[in-house]
């Protein structure tokens, strides 16, 4: 058989025509394609490896309002995974049904995280997890009266005696457990994750150019890169207001004033309202917002905040990409509390 | 005289042949993930990212903050005492070297 009549021959036209009429999608496949696959384990630290008996007892410890001096607002309750374990409020309400200053951030795929909490104030899970117990404007519950609290309850005796047999009920065995869940909360696969793996029917053609405008013109990967689409990095995208964010815990440098956390964008329409002060409620004010280089200007905003001048459809193609990212996730079971 | 001339050498030494390291700052990494250095030794980093960055550590006695580097600047930092830090980006937390010195 020659050449010209030979199978090879139509793989090779057909790879011509199709780089000839779809430009714009081989090029979005082969440059960015591989920055975005996921991983496919759950790491977790050497000092407080996985085991069901943790993921469980710390599943339970987070859906327990008795870790509040309310014993009425438990970790669910502002990470509510009904709400893609936020609380789809501008602000998290916390003890006495005061408003909080931010808003609640979602506790997905954070077992890739590095620092927690929307000013990085901690340095791991383990760390951040009862911060918002303690916290008087949150949980409001001392750490000495949870432990009594915790300790008075035979059913924990069981999960704890279980989950940590040397450890017994203290301040970082609750930690280790609630973060051992946590890092067990994954977003599943989304639409995006099929057209990585090369389904090329996974998402629309409009969704693969704003993928590119992602990546390019509108530079959002600049920060929002990898599989969760954050760098964990702290920038100041010029929103109003007082909150100096990272600048709180690292004062003596500019551009960390006003910073804040770059949030994944998993799950993200699901997610509104956005910004870390809930201030935009929709996916196209975020976009109209970033469009024109943010609100304000400031000597610590970041360098990439900047005019994009993207047009409606470029803007739309964006939307579309964005609502890719969306998993279908398996639902939380219903934890039973002990008695 | 002659103690003088033996005892002279001993203590210049260590800061005579400091060294300077030269660590890239590229694609929100450090260029190494540790380094091991003599007392006096410099870290010189180089930014070569489109993005600013910054090298802190937070532990005495190795505390210190180079503040903001802008794409193409260099920062460097003399370490004069032994012992280990972690220094990080306080912009990329994800930016960690572990450096010893001894």
């Amino acid at each position: 058989m020659s050449f010209a009549e030979s199978p090879s021959r139509i793989v090779y036209l057909c790879s011509v025509l199709f780089m000839l009429v779809s430009p714009n999608a081989l090029k979005a496949g082969a440059k960015y394609k591989d920055l975005y696959k996921r991983p496919t384990q759950i790491p977790y630290p050497s000092s407080n490896t996985y085991s069901d008996a943790r993921m469980i007892l710390g599943r339970t410890l987070f859906f327990d309002p008795r870790l509040s001096g309310s014993n009425w607002i438990s970790c669910a309750t502002c990470h509510n995974p009904a709400f893609s374990w936020g609380d789809g409020l501008a602000k998290g309400i916390g003890d006495g049904m005061k408003d909080l200053s931010r808003r609640t951030p979602t506790i997905l795929n954070l077992a890739w995280g590095e620092l927690m909490f929307w000013d990085g104030r901690a340095e791991s899970l383990e760390a951040q997890a009862l911060g918002p117990v303690a916290s008087t404007g949150e949980m409001n519950l001392p750490i000495d009266q949870l432990l009594a609290k915790i300790s008075k309850i035979q059913g924990y005796k069981t999960l704890f005696k279980g989950a940590y047999p040397e450890e017994g009920i203290t301040k970082d065995t609750i930690s280790k457990a609630i973060a051992t869940f946590e890092r067990s909360v994954v977003s599943g696969k989304a639409p995006f994750d099929r057209w990585i793996e090369g389904d090329e029917t996974a998402i629309s053609e409009k969704a693969k150019h704003g993928f590119t405008l992602f990546n390019e013109k509108a530079s959002c990967s600049q920060c929002h890169s990898g599989w969760r689409f954050t760098d964990e990095g702290f920038y100041d995208i010029g929103l109003a207001g007082d909150d100096k964010g990272r600048g709180k815990i690292l004062g003596d440098i500019e551009t960390l004033q006003y910073a804040f956390k770059t949030p994944t964008l998993r799950n993200v329409d699901h997610r509104a309202p956005y910004m870390h002060n809930g201030s935009e409620t929709s996916l196209t004010k975020v976009v109209d917002f970033y469009n024109k280089g943010g609100d304000v200007t400031r000597g610590s905003k970041s360098e990439h905040v900047k005019p994009l001048l993207l047009s409606d459809d470029e803007k739309d193609a964006l939307i579309a990409f964005l609502k890719t990212l969306t998993s279908i996730d398996a639902a939380t079971p219903v934890t039973m509390l002990p008695r | 005289m002659k103690r003088f001339l033996v005892i002279l050498p001993l203590v210049i030494t260590p800061f005579a042949f400091a060294k300077d390291h030269i660590i890239t700052q590229k694609g929100k990494a450090f260029s190494e993930s540790e380094i091991t250095l003599a007392p006096g030794d410099n870290l010189i980093f180089k930014n070569d990212d489109d993005t600013s960055h910054n090298v802190f550590s937070a532990v005495e006695p190795m505390k210190f903050n180079l503040g903001i580097q802008k794409p193409g600047s260099e920062a460097s930092h003399k370490f004069d005492s032994a012992g280990v830090a972690e220094l990080r980006c306080a912009i990329h937390p994800k930016m960690k070297i572990k450096v010893t010195v001894k």
